[in-house]
């Protein structure tokens, strides 16, 4: 049953990527335990508004858990105290009345702030330039069941598939490493049939830029599994490792 | 001005070979002389921009979001229709096609969807050797289930995150292409118009959502695949930044805008739970399968669903509809669940909900088996909702999900405005009058990566194009067109939200223009809009400044359109008097509350030009002419 809770909110404001930020604290009062996270700050930010002050700005879109586009960091942990839960499918009722929520963007070198809780990702991006694909012109293809796959390795690809990109993982590793986002996308193509020919070179060439882009390196800390809001299993983080030394060995299969 | 659909002679089977025949083809050497914008990173803009760059030309592609994976294309479900038939059990080419005519009752251009139908093979094709994890059998070949208004199994699946597999794989395609420099990257702007020399398309303007700058982008052809404009009713199952923006500004510009009051509305969503709801969740269709839909018989019946026994259930899709059951197409769901609930059989709360029951499924085929099918959708619902779909049933009530409306097209998705092409969900589309599930996957893949890299080179190779840059006087007059409205909406310094105007917007329409309609509201809220558009641009209050990331002016830009949009849906919805699909004109119905159609005086599209904002917008009719399939009545009894 629906509830109604106040809440204390200690919210990181930074009006742009180059200036200062610093907590600021709003009272969150009247939050009804049915709603979402992201629905208690549009309810702060309509309160903003009509104060003529200045809104939280956060990131969203599908609201339904896998866009990857909203994410914050509340009391330290990223997208929330909810297991396997996006920020926006986190919903008030996992909250006490009189509680005091903080709220942070994603910290890491490779993810600037843009402005308060909205952070750049475009690191990810380049990261699957680099490689994340297979090189299949439209119409240059095979009929589909052609390649035949058995279902648990389809099941495995799609374990790894389901990654939203969030970054979540880079927020929560303390090398602020994209070990998990880029061991899934490897792991993914690397497992399939049609992956298989570009594998050694999609590996290299990732984790390359990866360093490139400033990401830190893995120390097998595991945060990132636990924070995924999608279960991505540091599993695929051990196959992007065989990867690599395969591909150090020159043996494309 | 005259509607040319430009649909090719000869047999319906023959028209799209002989027409790629036709179609004149650019050089390879010249491809790369030609500049084409995309706007959008969907399914059709990331389709087309992948495919596009492919070929050699020269593509820069637009979106909203800070990356282009984030598409709302990425929210779907359920599935992707493809006429494969490797179930064996009688699908075709022909059939998939008939169902789809069938389904949009009879509202939508028979060539296209035979096109649609005969190139969804070829899409199955591409993205599995993208490497789209798509479910599968034992012996390692490709699954397929069945989905609303089909009796044969045809969709394919990722889980339930068919959507986000697609994408990601042309958004994978896309990125090869980034870094192959032939696809040129802009996320986070905002295209806010069209620019036109000679009468044709040559750039858009955006804004930089980061730093507010206002940009020119020049091109030979521009591309728009924006998505649907679900939005308008504030409520709705559409990503948050999901808008009409693009198209309005380029339906301003000259482009006719077809059939803007079909907007389908989909049977099983997460029912309504507060006024401070901000977007509605749907339960893919999908689950119709496994879930028997019900309500109490009695009235205000208060007890618990597993207290209430099987003689006292209504189950009334399978009663109503004996040979489809529950898997009647989404606009006949949806208004037999209005309708019961109407009757006050309605569950929950506010009474706005009806039963979608998987007891049945679990004791046939176990929990696990269930759980691998829609273990994903009932977590969901378990953090939505705080209820376990394992053990009690699922609440749904019927939301809006999709635009069969948008930008009117020829047979090469181009508009009324030459250079300018429209795709996917923002093209009045293949769908007709209702659009059946796993459809749209099945129609914005076909639009991106087999047909407009055809048509975008015919129009191309068809004619000289001059050189246009973005310093020509064109640019600078939409500039400050975009400017003065950005400047005035942050002046207006008034006393109520954007948000605020939004969520009554969507009240208006809902009530008057949603899952049925009469004249007399549809004319009552054609007063109401203009007034609450007035008010808008007296009492709106926008924050911040324009040169920074500033999400609400953002939103009070795409607001700015839904409230002179909004009227246009009310305007066709009055013109179109008959019901077809999801408008259901309670004028016009059958002795069983059926929509009834009125072929003989609206077999049509209706297509209108914009004549200035609150001015009557001119009608101009395409009418549709069935030579393959026999006009019938729909049933699915
Ligand atoms: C919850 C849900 C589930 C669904 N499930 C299914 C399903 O199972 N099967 C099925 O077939 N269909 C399904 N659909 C429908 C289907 O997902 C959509 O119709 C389809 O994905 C639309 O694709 P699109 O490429 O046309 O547009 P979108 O994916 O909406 O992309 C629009 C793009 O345009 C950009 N854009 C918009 N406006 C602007 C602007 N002004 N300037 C710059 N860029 C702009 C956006 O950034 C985005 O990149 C579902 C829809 C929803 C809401
Ligand atoms: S808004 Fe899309 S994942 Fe949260």
């Amino acid at each position: 049953m629906s509830k109604t809770i106040n809440l204390t909110l200690k919210v990181w404001r930074q009006p742009g990527s180059e200036a200062k930020g610093a907590f600021e604290t709003y009272g969150a009062k009247d939050i009804s335990t049915d709603m979402s996270f992201l629905e208690m700050l549009d309810v702060v930010n309509e309160r903003l508004s009509v104060e003529g002050k200045d809104p939280i700005a956060f990131d969203h879109d599908c609201r339904e858990g896998i866009c990857g586009m909203c994410g914050s960091v509340v009391n330290g942990v990223p997208h929330g105290p909810q297991k396997a839960t996006t920020l926006c499918q986190l919903h008030m009722r996992h909250f006490a009345d009189g509680d005091t929520l903080v709220i942070e963007p994603w910290r890491s070198r490779a993810f600037k702030v843009i402005k308060d809780l909205a952070v750049d990702r475009s690191a990810f991006d380049q990261l699957i330039q680099t490689g994340g694909y297979i090189s299949a012109n439209t119409g240059a293809v095979p009929e589909a069941n052609a390649i035949l796959i058995s279902q648990e390795t389809a099941e495995l690809a799609m374990d790894a598939a389901a990654c939203i990109g969030c970054g979540a993982c880079v927020a929560a590793c303390p090398n602020a490493s994209a070990m998990l986002f880029v061991g899934a996308k490897v792991s993914q193509l690397a497992l399939l049939p049609q992956g298989r020919p570009e594998a050694a070179k999609r590996v290299q060439a990732m984790v390359r830029k990866m360093d490139e882009l400033g990401f830190g390196a893995c120390s097998n800390e595991a945060e990132c599994e636990a924070v995924c809001p999608k279960e991505i299993s540091i599993t695929n983080i051990a196959r992007l490792n065989r990867e690599l030394i395969k591909a150090a060995f020159g043996s494309p299969f | 001005m005259k509607l040319d659909a430009k649909v090719p002679g000869g047999p319906l089977a023959e028209k799209w070979d002989k027409h790629r025949f036709e179609l004149k083809l650019v050089n390879p050497a010249n491809k790369k002389k030609y500049e084409i914008i995309v706007v959008g990173t969907g399914l059709a803009g990331g389709s087309a921009s992948a495919s596009l760059a492919e070929l050699g030309y020269n593509v820069k592609t637009f979106c909203i979001q800070d990356s282009p994976r984030r598409a709302h294309s990425i929210a779907a479900q359920g599935g992707i229709n493809a006429a494969k038939n490797y179930t064996n059990d009688g699908d075709s080419v022909w059939r998939l096609f008939y169902d789809t005519v069938k389904g949009g009752d009879f509202r939508s251009r028979e060539a296209n969807v035979y096109r649609l139908a005969q190139l969804s093979v070829n899409i199955i094709d591409q993205c599995v050797a993208q490497g789209v994890p798509f479910a599968r059998d034992y012996g390692g070949l490709l699954a397929n289930r069945s989905f609303g208004g089909a009796q044969v199994s045809r969709t394919f699946y990722a889980r339930g995150q068919t959507g986000q597999q697609l994408l990601l794989g042309a958004y994978s395609a896309m990125m090869r292409q980034v870094a192959n420099g032939k696809v040129k990257m802009f996320p986070r702007r905002e295209m806010l118009d069209l620019v036109m020399v000679d009468g044709r398309a040559r750039g858009i303007v955006v804004r930089n959502l980061i730093t507010g700058e206002i940009e020119c982008h020049a091109a030979h052809a521009v591309v728009l695949a924006t998505g649907g404009y679900g939005n308008a009713f504030f409520l709705s199952t559409n990503a948050m930044g999901s808008n009409v923006t693009a198209a309005w500004r380029a339906h301003k510009k000259g482009a006719l805008f077809a059939n803007p009051s079909f907007t389908q509305i989909h049977p099983t969503c997460i029912p309504v739970h507060g006024d401070y709801q901000s977007k509605l969740t749907l339960m893919s269709e999908s689950l119709r399968n496994d879930g028997r839909v019900w309500v109490p018989k009695n009235k205000g019946d208060k007890r618990s669903p597993e207290n209430i026994p099987e003689s006292e259930r209504y189950y009334y899709l399978e009663e109503r509809y004996p040979s489809f059951g529950n898997l009647v197409p989404r606009d006949v769901a949806s208004r037999n669940a209005k309708n019961v609930c109407d009757m006050g059989m309605g569950v929950g709360d506010t009474g706005l909900a009806v039963y979608l029951d998987f007891a049945d499924a679990i004791k046939r085929d176990g929990r696990e088996s269930i759980h691998k099918k829609y273990g994903n959708l009932f977590q969901m619902y378990e953090r939505i909702v705080g209820q376990n779909p394992y053990d009690t049933p699922i609440m749904i009530y019927p939301a809006i999900h999709y635009a069969m409306g948008g930008l009117w097209v020829d047979y090469n998705l181009m508009s009324t405005i030459p250079g300018l092409f429209v795709l996917g969900e923002a093209n009045f589309s293949d769908h007709g009058a209702n659009r059946l599930g796993a459809s749209a996957l099945m129609q914005g893949l076909n639009d991106g990566y087999f047909v407009i890299p055809y048509t975008v080179g015919g129009y191309l190779a068809g004619m000289p194009l001059g050189e246009v840059k973005d310093s020509h006087p064109a640019f600078k007059d939409a500039v400050q067109e975009v400017t003065a409205q950005v400047t005035k909406l942050l002046s207006i310094k008034g006393k109520r939200t954007v948000d605020n105007f939004h969520r009554e917007l969507g009240r208006i329409l809902w009530e008057y223009c949603g899952m049925s309609r009469n004249e007399a509201g549809l004319l009552k809220a054609k007063q109401m809009i203009p007034e609450l558009r007035q008010q808008f641009w007296e009492n709106v209050t926008v924050t911040g400044s324009p040169g920074e990331f500033n999400q609400t002016l953002e939103r009070a830009g795409r607001v700015a359109d839904f409230l002179e949009f909004g009227e246009l849906m009310l305007i066709d919805a009055l013109n179109r008097k008959e019901s077809c699909g999801c408008h259901y004109n309670e004028a016009y119905k059958t002795e069983d509350h059926e929509a009834k159609r009125d072929d003989e005086n609206h077999c049509y599209v209706a297509a209108w030009e914009f004549q200035g904002v609150g001015k009557e917008p001119v009608l101009h009719k395409e009418p549709l002419e069935f030579e393959n399939v026999h006009l019938a009545t729909r049933s699915y009894k």
